[in-house]
């Protein structure tokens, strides 16, 4: 049997992309349902070099993969809702900072406590807004160990094209099944490296001044460029500033640097939508159950198409709203109270037409739940 | 290298009121990286929140200014990744003990090679003169209005019961001691506490009537005794200043090396 | 193949997951099929009842949950009197005499198997006893080869246990066969 073909679970398609990606530092604490991957790097790490450390709890966890991507390391936390709430603070420092980092969330029940074994999408805006303050922020998704492992990967190239943390929103379902993984070989996907300065030593290097592409190159700690990181509002050398000029340019900048180039970093995938006169949206594992419905339909002929969403946020909504034009209706399939609806809404040009489709109760949405909302929408009763 | 080469004088003028204890410890610091000889590449200056978290943008160092009570996790990434590195981590009472509290006793626990000065002026400055848990039974503060009913911590006793392996106290007024023991602390391989009692006329002072800084050094002076001093046999009252105390154990940057080579025997 | 969709169901401690990863597994791996296996989490899969689904296909699988199996194996009574309705009509119920009475009427070829008793008679190690009954299923299914089970286990664990794991995985096949 070739050695790069696995039987998995998704915790560990994250692991695979992870190390194939460069991640050579994981900081984290155990959290049901994420704590496989935590487990998995701690016997990986170690043994090819890299460091895998267990912190006091979740904050420190995140704080300390801040503190590792300074000295110029890839580096990933993961973690589950109740977890993911506490990191908010230091993930609002990563983002002012401009840290590259990778956040996985393996999404369950919430809120609090909540439904820690079973499966929900309910993170979805959390992702997006959970940090106070203006901010733009880059979520992605999969629902099956190929898509895992291709977006954990994306996820570490994001983070270093942008200087930016990169949240990988998975769920229960897809953390916790097992199935195939092919991994692919070296090379076969890019990786982007960590973009280092080239100002040479005595000369003055400016951390916070993008170039021309708006790139920002970076200098490790304990290299030979000094410099101040601050969670402050701060000028192009670090150092704190309450100056308004600068504090709305730095505002701006870091809202556009991930908003002006959301074509770059939107994922998705679609199925049978040229003709599609009903197209489901789905991402993570609910859109396996909206595979199965729509593969079953166009057996029987209905004009059934899926767009499955890898990138939550930024939100794609011009694609959504292009690849919806001709369709009669819509419906959104989620896990949770209608977060990507809302969205979707928002997008399109007939919100009345768009309808949802959920279940919230902890487990997966079924091919039964879909149908039975089609049904209702098609005028058939359940 | 001189003292001045170690400051980014384009951020001064500093942030701190006059007469605060803050920029004593600052002189005291870098007295000691002069001593020690240490270049200015392989020192990681990482602080939280608070007046004398401030401490790291005035330094020419690899600063890294973070979140109110999280300098010691930031810290920890950093050393963990790169443990050839120095890192200091300077620190409030408030910051260290009551929002970083937990952090502070993991710290401790790992011995991970961090040396930790915590500036213990017993107030929260930078919001204007809150009590912390180091502020004690009976002060008054703008959160204590009636007399604070809240005990303090003994910072030297939470440090060595967490672990830390090297445990230091001195005061602002004892500038020569400060920068041997902060030499001392950097020497040290582990976790090590230096605690610093620092004066803040500004809101400490005025609000428990001690006078200014002048006042409050002197107090210093007069409320201390060097560790094992006759003094203290004639008067338990008075805190003892020096090295409390200081072990070996296994570093954890240094064990990690050690497990990292056995995990890779067993491939 | 058709798809075929499975539950393993226990209690805690029985080998009921492992088994349900290794039969997976060899299918993927080793059968050149599509496999996926998910588990019941939880209070419960620390020694209370244990669930896990696998379904089994030469096309792609996208829904991983089983709600009616083809194949429904059972270990104990409290798993047989909870998850009985849901076998698909015309399917296998797979329980172990020992510890199974079948008290149900359901439309499904019940097998009470003696595969406790048999691994303690002939190996004397309970241990193996999922594996017995992973033996029964691949024999009642030909679902995947018992190369591959084989294949897998050796993957899996140490080199001295595997001899134990074949005589265990041939019993089940025999009784299997036989039944």
């Amino acid at each position: 049997m070739n050695a790069n073909i696995k039987f998995v679970q998704g915790n560990e398609a994250c692991v695979e992309g992870a190390l194939y990606a460069g991640l050579d530092f994981f900081a984290g604490y155990p959290i049901t349902p994420s704590t496989e991957i935590m487990e998995h790097l701690a016997a990986r790490l170690p043994r090819q070099g890299g460091k895998f450390i267990q912190m006091e709890d979740e904050i420190a966890s995140m704080c300390a993969i801040i503190g590792a991507s300074l000295t110029g390391r890839k580096v990933m936390t993961a973690t589950s809702g109740p977890g993911f709430s506490l990191k908010q603070e230091a993930l609002g420092f990563a983002i002012m900072a401009e840290i590259p980092c990778v956040v996985v969330n393996v999404q369950r029940g919430g809120p609090s406590t909540g439904n820690p074994t079973h499966v929900s999408q309910g993170d979805v805006n959390q992702s997006r807004w959970g940090v106070h303050g203006d901010h733009a922020i880059v979520t992605l998704t999969a629902s099956n160990h190929q898509d895992v492992f291709k977006m954990t990967v994306e996820a570490f190239n994001i983070a270093e094209t942008y200087r930016t943390p990169v949240i990988l929103l998975f769920d229960e379902v897809v953390g916790h099944l097992r199935e195939k993984l092919v991994i692919p070989d070296e090379g076969e996907i890019p990786l982007v490296k960590r973009l280092r300065t080239a100002v040479k030593e005595g000369t003055d290097y400016h951390p916070y001044l993008p170039r021309e592409d708006g790139r920002l190159p970076m200098s490790d700690f304990g290299s030979v460029h000094r410099y101040n990181v601050t969670g402050l509002y701060h000028d192009m050398w670090g150092f704190p500033t309450d100056d308004p000029k600068i504090v709305k340019g730095l505002q701006r900048h870091l809202v556009d640097k991930i908003e002006s180039n959301a074509h770059q970093v939107q994922k998705y995938k679609e199925f049978y939508l040229d003709d599609a006169e009903c197209i489901l949206i789905s991402y993570g594992s609910s859109a396996r159950s909206a595979l199965h419905v729509v593969k079953n339909r166009r057996l029987r002929g209905e004009k059934l198409g899926l767009i499955e969403l890898q990138t939550l946020w930024p939100f794609p909504s011009q694609l959504i709203r292009e690849r919806c034009e001709q369709a009669h209706y819509v419906l959104v399939v989620e896990m949770n109270m209608g977060q990507i609806l809302r969205e979707v809404k928002n997008a399109v040009n007939f919100p009345e037409k768009v309808f949802l489709a959920n279940r919230i109760d902890g487990s997966l949405i079924s091919d039964a739940d879909i149908r039975n909302i089609l049904r209702i929408i098609q005028g058939k009763g359940v | 290298m001189a003292v001045k080469d170690y400051i980014r004088e384009r951020f001064f003028p500093h942030i701190w009121c006059q007469g605060c204890g803050h920029g004593m410890v600052l002189n005291g610091l870098l007295r000691a990286v002069e001593a020690l000889g240490m270049s200015k590449n392989e020192i990681v200056m990482v602080s939280g929140i608070g007046c004398s978290s401030r401490i790291s943008g005035y330094l020419d160092f690899h600063t890294l200014h973070t979140l109110h009570g999280r300098a010691l996790a930031f810290a920890t990434g950093v050393k963990m990744s790169l443990p050839a590195l120095n890192i200091i981590v300077p620190m409030g009472d408030g910051d260290a003990l009551a929002i970083g509290g937990n952090h502070f006793i993991h710290a401790a626990r790992r011995n991970i090679d961090l040396t930790a000065i915590v500036m213990n002026n017993r107030i929260y400055g930078m919001t204007g003169g809150q009590f912390s848990p180091l502020s004690g039974y009976g002060t008054k503060e703008t959160t204590a209005p009636y007399g604070n009913i809240d005990h303090t911590f003994d910072i030297s006793a939470l440090s060595i019961a967490a672990g830390a392996t090297f445990v230091a106290r001195t005061t602002a007024f004892h500038v020569q001691q400060l920068s041997q023991l902060i030499k001392a602390g950097i020497l040290h391989e582990g976790f090590s506490v230096i605690e610093v009692m620092s004066q803040c006329p500004t809101y400490f002072g005025r609000k428990n009537k001690l006078g200014g800084a002048v006042e409050m050094l002197r107090n210093f002076k007069e409320i201390t005794t060097p560790k094992g001093s006759k003094a203290k046999q004639a008067n338990p009252e008075l805190i003892e200043r020096g090295i409390l105390h200081q072990i070996e154990q296994p570093e954890y940057c240094n064990a990690y090396e050690q497990m990292t080579a056995l995990a890779q025997k067993g491939k | 193949m058709e798809r075929c969709r499975l539950v393993f169901s226990g209690s805690g401690g029985q080998g009921v997951i492992t088994a349900s990863i290794i039969l997976a597994e060899a299918a993927a791996l080793y059968d050149n099929l599509n496999a996926v296996q998910t588990q019941v989490y939880g209070a419960a899969a620390r020694g209370g009842s244990t669930r896990a689904d696998i379904i089994i296909s030469n096309a792609e699988i996208n829904f991983p949950k089983v709600y009616q199996p083809n194949v429904l194996v059972c270990l104990t009574q409290e798993s047989y009197n909870k998850f009985y309705p849901i076998i698909r009509p015309g399917g296998i119920l797979l329980t172990d005499a020992r510890y199974v009475k079948l008290n149900r009427k359901v439309d499904a070829r019940q097998k009470s198997l003696h595969m406790f008793e048999n691994v303690m008679d002939k190996i004397s190690k309970p241990i193996v006893f999922n594996i017995c009954m992973l033996g029964a299923v691949i024999a009642l299914t030909k679902l995947v080869r018992p190369d591959s089970i084989m294949q897998t286990l050796a993957t899996r664990i140490p080199s001295d246990f595997l001899d134990m794991n074949r005589q265990a995985l041939e019993l089940g096949m025999t009784l299997g066969e036989h039944a």
